[in-house]
């Protein structure tokens, strides 16, 4: 509940070394603080405005603008039903319904034990197969009533704790560039000359 | 691990098309394949499988040659970008100006609109293929570093390229001095955070630069001129770059021998709602037509139940409506331009008779209202009229004058003739595309888009909906619906039909 852990700012460190321009890294240090504490804290967001060299105002500005950013704590399984045309023609509306009946709540607000978040979700790119839901962005599938409570059934007791991460955690797998293989960020006013394989004379020809 | 394993089961069909049950509604067909082509193999996202099936060979033939001549072949094949503006990919990286370095490169895998999936399906089945293609475009048009955004949501996919792009550095296809030439390139993967807008190019640099995902202001300065960090940067597509490693393999003749002169190679289409079979195809580029799309029997094989079509969406969720006039209008640019829409993301998405079609729009307009960015006072504040107009009038408490307070309302947003669709039932004939805009972007319009086709195709449906209160679903339940409003409750809508 605070500032990056030490690991983290190892990796934070990292992240912001493949840029040109340190504050690129504020999304990706913000789903690491969130990966950490479930939601972003305002501590996590002066720490990562220290290490990109922005103010926290500046991260909360950004983190503000993006959906995915929770600034309080939200269930361990955030439950994103999604709305936009192709599920709603396919019964979106309907499975909303369920899902408020199956967990008790509204959508926008998470279960008094804190497991479950329902959201209202867009367009979650996998229209043939609506209606769709994410759970911590993991998807499923031309969901059923059936299917629903079954998926709620199976996360209540951890059955799905292997594929679904709790919430904060988005992808399990990092990018990681070898020390010997990475090329490395150059501020963009350190370079003045093409690339070494560009062809040295490219004045004429090549633009149009 | 793999997101559609967990119910695969539902997604076998009885056709003569393939269908693998880890790529849920892809549909292979005998179609050529050019983006597609390892889809068939479960572990395609693999760096053994890629290189077993001809992976990074096309990179091999691009290093072969010089920059320039790599650029030219791209121009010559004229590959479309794919994002939904149909732009030809080798004359925007001729876009940056002369002498001015670093430029980069960044790849829109913030792939969001309305009906569309192709960017999700291709990083997440054939990772090192984009890869592929951010290689070939940076050594082509001398980009000094690479940047991946892909859409925040989805995690598969990230998994997926982080896995591919660290297997490549380790093999030595990404970093410094690539095969041992002297292209050294570095590839980042950036993710976002959920927001639309940031899918347009210079939203999505300003989300990389760590800002709010606003648009910038162009003209007067592209991307191409001026873009990341202030410098020269290409915004390609997902699909538009994963169709390189092909085009370098198999030469010009070959990719512009698929599809027509000015449509080449093929493209991803997306065909869902009340159809029987909604599924992603690789489809041949300029020629397909909506009636193969939605009827074909390799591909949507008709409606659902036997219904009849009420309208299409044929471009994406922003894309003016499209009816049964224009069921044989080809996949090209130009044509479905004429007749009053785009082909835009490549993604069709239909309505049968049982649609509520004010119900239908409202979805999406309420969708570009929710995601604008809120820079340009028409879209901030026209969007989310446009929305609160189209609840109450769904809902049952909409006035006579709603309906022209919509236009009134629109006509701010996109002063002028709005371009729709023909129709001979009415009478119209069509206003080509595309519309003038009072916003930077096109969100504005886009929530405008559906309230206009939805209303100057099917007034009397909106007319209906001001003297008679109903409560139905945006689709048909299986018992009429009621008029009271306990039809709203679960029970009731529990019979909504799911196939």
């Amino acid at each position: 509940m605070a500032r990056l852990s030490e690991d983290n700012v190892r990796i934070a460190l990292e992240i912001i070394g493949r840029y040109p321009r340190a504050k690129s890294a504020t999304i990706p240090l913000l789903h690491l603080a969130q990966q950490q504490d479930g939601f972003v804290t305002n501590e996590a967001m002066a720490h990562i405005g220290e290490l990109v060299g922005t103010t926290s105002a500046e991260v909360l500005g950004t983190a503000t603008f993006y959906e995915m950013f929770k600034f309080e704590p939200v269930g361990k399984y955030l439950v994103n039903i999604c709305g936009t045309m192709s599920c709603a023609l396919l019964g979106a509306e309907a499975l909303m319904h369920h899902a408020e009946h199956t967990l008790g709540i509204k959508a926008g607000s998470t279960t008094p034990d804190g497991l479950f978040t329902l959201e209202h979700a867009e367009c979650q790119a996998a229209c043939t197969e609506a209606p769709t839901l994410q759970v911590n962005y993991r998807y499923r599938f031309r969901v059923t009533n059936e299917t629903f409570d079954q998926l709620i059934d199976d996360l209540r007791n951890g059955r799905l704790g292997d594929e679904i991460p709790a919430h904060g955690t988005v992808a399990k797998i990092r990018q990681r560039i070898p020390a010997d293989r990475g090329v490395g960020a150059v501020a963009p006013e350190d370079v003045t000359e093409p690339p070494a394989w560009m062809p040295a004379p490219q004045a004429q020809g090549s633009t149009s | 691990m793999d997101a559609g394993t967990a119910s695969a089961g539902e997604h076998v069909v009885t056709t003569s098309a393939t269908t693998y049950s880890y790529t849920p509604g892809f549909y292979a067909g005998d179609r050529p394949r050019i983006v597609t082509s390892r889809f068939e193999y479960e572990d395609s996202h693999t760096i053994e499988r890629f290189l077993a099936t001809d992976g990074y060979v096309g990179l091999k033939a691009a290093l072969a040659k010089p920059a320039p001549a790599v650029h030219e072949d791209v121009k010559a094949a004229t590959v479309l970008g794919r994002g939904g503006a149909g732009f030809p990919a080798g004359t925007k990286w001729g876009l940056t100006p002369p002498g001015v370095f670093p430029r980069y490169l960044v790849v829109n895998g913030d792939e969001s609109e309305p009906g569309t999936y192709k960017d999700r399906l291709l990083m997440e089945r054939d990772p090192h293929q984009l890869i592929e293609g951010c290689l070939i475009a940076c050594y082509a048009a001398g980009l000094s570093q690479c940047f991946l955004y892909i859409r925040g949501e989805m995690a598969v996919a990230q998994e997926r390229v982080a896995q591919a792009l660290n297997d490549a550095y380790a093999a030595g296809y990404i970093g410094k001095n690539i095969l041992g030439t002297d292209f050294s390139l570095d590839i980042v993967l950036h993710w976002g955070a959920g927001a639309y807008v940031v899918g347009e190019e210079t939203a999505l640099i300003e989300s990389l630069e760590g800002n709010r995902g606003m648009p910038r202001l162009k003209p007067p300065y592209f991307p191409a001129a001026i873009g990341l960090y202030g410098q020269p940067t290409i915004v390609n597509n997902v699909e538009t770059l994963a169709n390189l490693p092909w085009l370098m393999r198999h030469g010009v003749e070959a990719y512009t021998a698929i599809g027509t002169a000015t449509s080449p190679g093929t493209r991803m289409m997306a065909v869902s709602g009340h159809v029987k079979r909604p599924g992603v195809f690789e489809v041949i580029n300029g020629s397909t037509t909506f009636r193969d799309l939605i009827f074909g029997e390799e591909f949507a094989g008709g409606m659902r139940d036997g219904a009849t079509l009420k309208a299409f969406v044929p471009g994406g969720g922003s894309a003016p409506w499209f009816v049964e006039d224009q069921l044989d209008l080809p996949l090209e640019g130009r044509a479905v331009g004429a007749a009053g829409s785009m082909v835009g993301s490549g993604a069709v998405m239909v309505m049968d008779d049982t649609t509520d079609i004010p119900a239908a729009a409202l979805t999406l307009t309420a969708f570009y209202a929710h995601e604008s960015c809120g820079k340009c006072a028409p879209c901030r504040e026209g969007g989310t009229w446009l929305m609160r107009i189209l609840e109450r009038i769904v809902a049952g408490h909409g006035t006579s004058r709603d309906l022209d307070q919509l236009i009134q309302v629109g006509q701010t947003i996109c002063p002028g003739n709005f371009p729709h669709a023909s129709s001979e039932r009415l009478g119209l004939t069509a206003v080509p595309f595309p519309y003038k805009m009072t916003t930077i972007c096109f969100v504005g319009p886009s929530a405008y888009t559906p309230v206009h086709s939805a209303l100057t195709l099917f007034r009397d449906e909106f007319e209906a909906r001001l003297m008679k209160r109903t409560f139905i679903p945006v689709t048909a339940v299986s018992e009429p619906a009621t008029a009271d409003s306990t039809s709203l409750t679960a029970a009731s809508m529990a019979g909504t039909v799911h196939s």
